[in-house]
């Protein structure tokens, strides 16, 4: 991938590998091993288009590198130069963080149109502009400078968040996809290497650890959505408990709090407690606050919510509601709230709009039972 | 290999003591040599002031001229350098450099290739 500028050419250069595998290893066997045999064979494949398509210049110019390449290319390298090649300066946010997840994360269009809240047409043309920006200036693959690591990291680190958080609750669907989540970490722990200085990279991966670590409490066994204060906390992953909080210590000793961190310190709060009624809702709010100071986004501010209701009660919690855009998130913990408040018909109302608005099924289904226990008559 | 142009960005208005002058002009040779002897220097020009510009404007009777520039902007471009590299990353070093040396932003643009 790394002596190609041209995504086209590669992902028909990789599917071409993926044929040829399908129509190979069941009869030949899967060969020792099997990534460098996909990377030889796409290479190879790209060459054959190259050399069928052109005879320009600009085209021959693309092979010289290849047939230069030397031998013994790291894959993870080539992995950890793609992560980078998506996070370039020269494109824009919101390019980046679209290429990262269509590339390196494998999301569709949908479920990246889904993270961004924007349409899938407008994903579709962003992601087809970046790649024409790709070309049209040649932008390689090349590794950053030492002093520009910092900004692309970060970028990285976004788009990672995005594809723990798309595994974690996907746009349509299956309750959770456990292949994205396990690539959210497995990327946030392969940036934390490529850059052990940077605290946010530590940051991310006690986050996601510390959330990862519930996995097994937050599903039941019919598939639907057990949440946080109704989990079976002994189904707690005491391991990646353990390691998040590690984590988050050395974070603590740089004194350089930022978004990933702050956010993994909550969730560790949320950890330490045996119980839900056990939880420092006190610190966790004073954590938000913390948050919202450096990273005013929406969804801080609703989770927020839920800790301040906990501290100052349900009306207070109410308040702090208003101008947040009314996604099922806002509505489902306006229901919550409103319920607790004996307001029952109003309850009911915000969790019929809540339960509409989601595509996850489980997500769904779990609202669509709080709308039956809440029932007027019920 | 891939040209790039490199314009520098100049608010309008800018002036400069005959002493900063001195410096800019010493810094940008001293590049300008650094990018010759590196052999991806293609062409460079500074630029007159807008007012010195004129106009050629197609009109609904043919052609008129006019006193300059064609739009009256808060930056103009001061001068071009166009270089001969391997990639963005380089010509964004180079455009570094330039920034540097000019103490002005610099707008890095790929030339247009046809039959690629």
């Amino acid at each position: 991938m790394r002596t190609f500028h041209d995504f086209d050419l590669v992902e028909e250069a990789v599917q071409d590998a993926f044929a040829s595998a399908a129509a190979t290893w069941p009869s030949g066997g899967v060969p020792p091993s099997p990534q460098a045999w996909i990377v030889t064979a796409a290479k190879r494949s790209a060459i054959d288009r190259l050399r069928r398509a052109a005879t320009s210049r600009r085209h021959a110019a693309c092979l010289e590198p290849l047939l230069a390449a030397a031998p013994g290319d790291s894959l993870l390298d080539d992995e950890l130069r793609l992560i980078l090649l998506c996070a370039h300066p020269s494109l824009s946010t919101e390019q980046q963080i679209a290429l990262t997840l269509r590339f390196v994360g494998g999301l569709t269009v949908l479920e990246i149109a889904r993270l961004f809240r924007a349409r899938p047409a407008t994903i579709s043309q962003r992601l087809a502009r970046a790649k024409t920006k790709i070309r049209e200036a040649t932008i390689t693959m090349r590794l950053p400078e030492p002093d520009h690591w910092a900004d692309r990291i970060d970028v990285a680190l976004a788009v990672v968040y995005g594809i723990y958080n798309e595994g974690y609750l996907p746009t349509t669907g299956a309750l959770v996809r456990s292949e994205l989540t396990r690539e959210g970490i497995r990327l946030a722990r392969r940036l934390l290497k490529l850059a052990p200085q940077h605290n946010e990279a530590r940051g991310l991966v006690a986050l996601l650890l510390l959330i990862d670590a519930r996995f097994a409490a937050r599903v039941d066994g019919d598939g639907s959505l057990i949440p946080l204060p109704q989990q079976d906390r002994t189904r707690w992953d005491r391991q990646l408990i353990t390691e998040g909080q590690g984590l988050l210590r050395q974070c603590l000793r740089h004194h350089r709090p930022g978004p990933y961190q702050l956010q993994a310190a909550i969730q560790a709060v949320h950890s330490d407690a045996a119980t839900d009624a056990d939880t420092d809702w006190t610190q966790i709010l004073r954590l938000y606050d913390d948050l919202l100071t450096i990273h005013p986004a929406e969804s801080a501010r609703t989770a927020r919510v839920v800790a301040l209701s906990k501290v100052h009660g349900p009306a207070e919690g109410l308040d702090a509601l208003d101008g947040l855009p009314e996604d099922h998130y806002v509505l489902a913990i306006r229901a919550d709230l409103l319920t607790q408040l004996g307001r029952h018909a109003e309850a009911l109302e915000a969790l019929t709009r809540a339960s509409a608005q989601t595509e996850n099924t489980a997500e769904r289904a779990h609202l669509e039972g709080k709308v039956a226990a809440v029932s007027p008559d019920g | 290999m891939p040209q790039y142009l490199l314009s520098n960005v100049t608010p309008s208005g800018r002036r400069l003591e005959p002493g900063q002058l001195q410096t800019v002009i010493a810094d940008v040779t001293a590049l300008t040599q650094q990018m010759q002897s590196e052999g991806v220097w293609v062409f460079a020009m500074p630029l007159t002031q807008p007012t010195s510009a004129t106009v050629v404007r197609r009109g609904p009777s043919g052609v008129v001229l006019a006193d300059g520039p064609f739009a009256e902007t808060k930056e103009y471009v001061g001068g071009f350098t166009v270089i001969d590299v391997s990639d963005l990353d380089a010509a964004l070093h180079w455009a570094r450099l330039t920034s540097e040396a000019t103490g002005l932003d610099v707008e890095v643009r790929p030339a247009m290739t046809f039959g690629g």
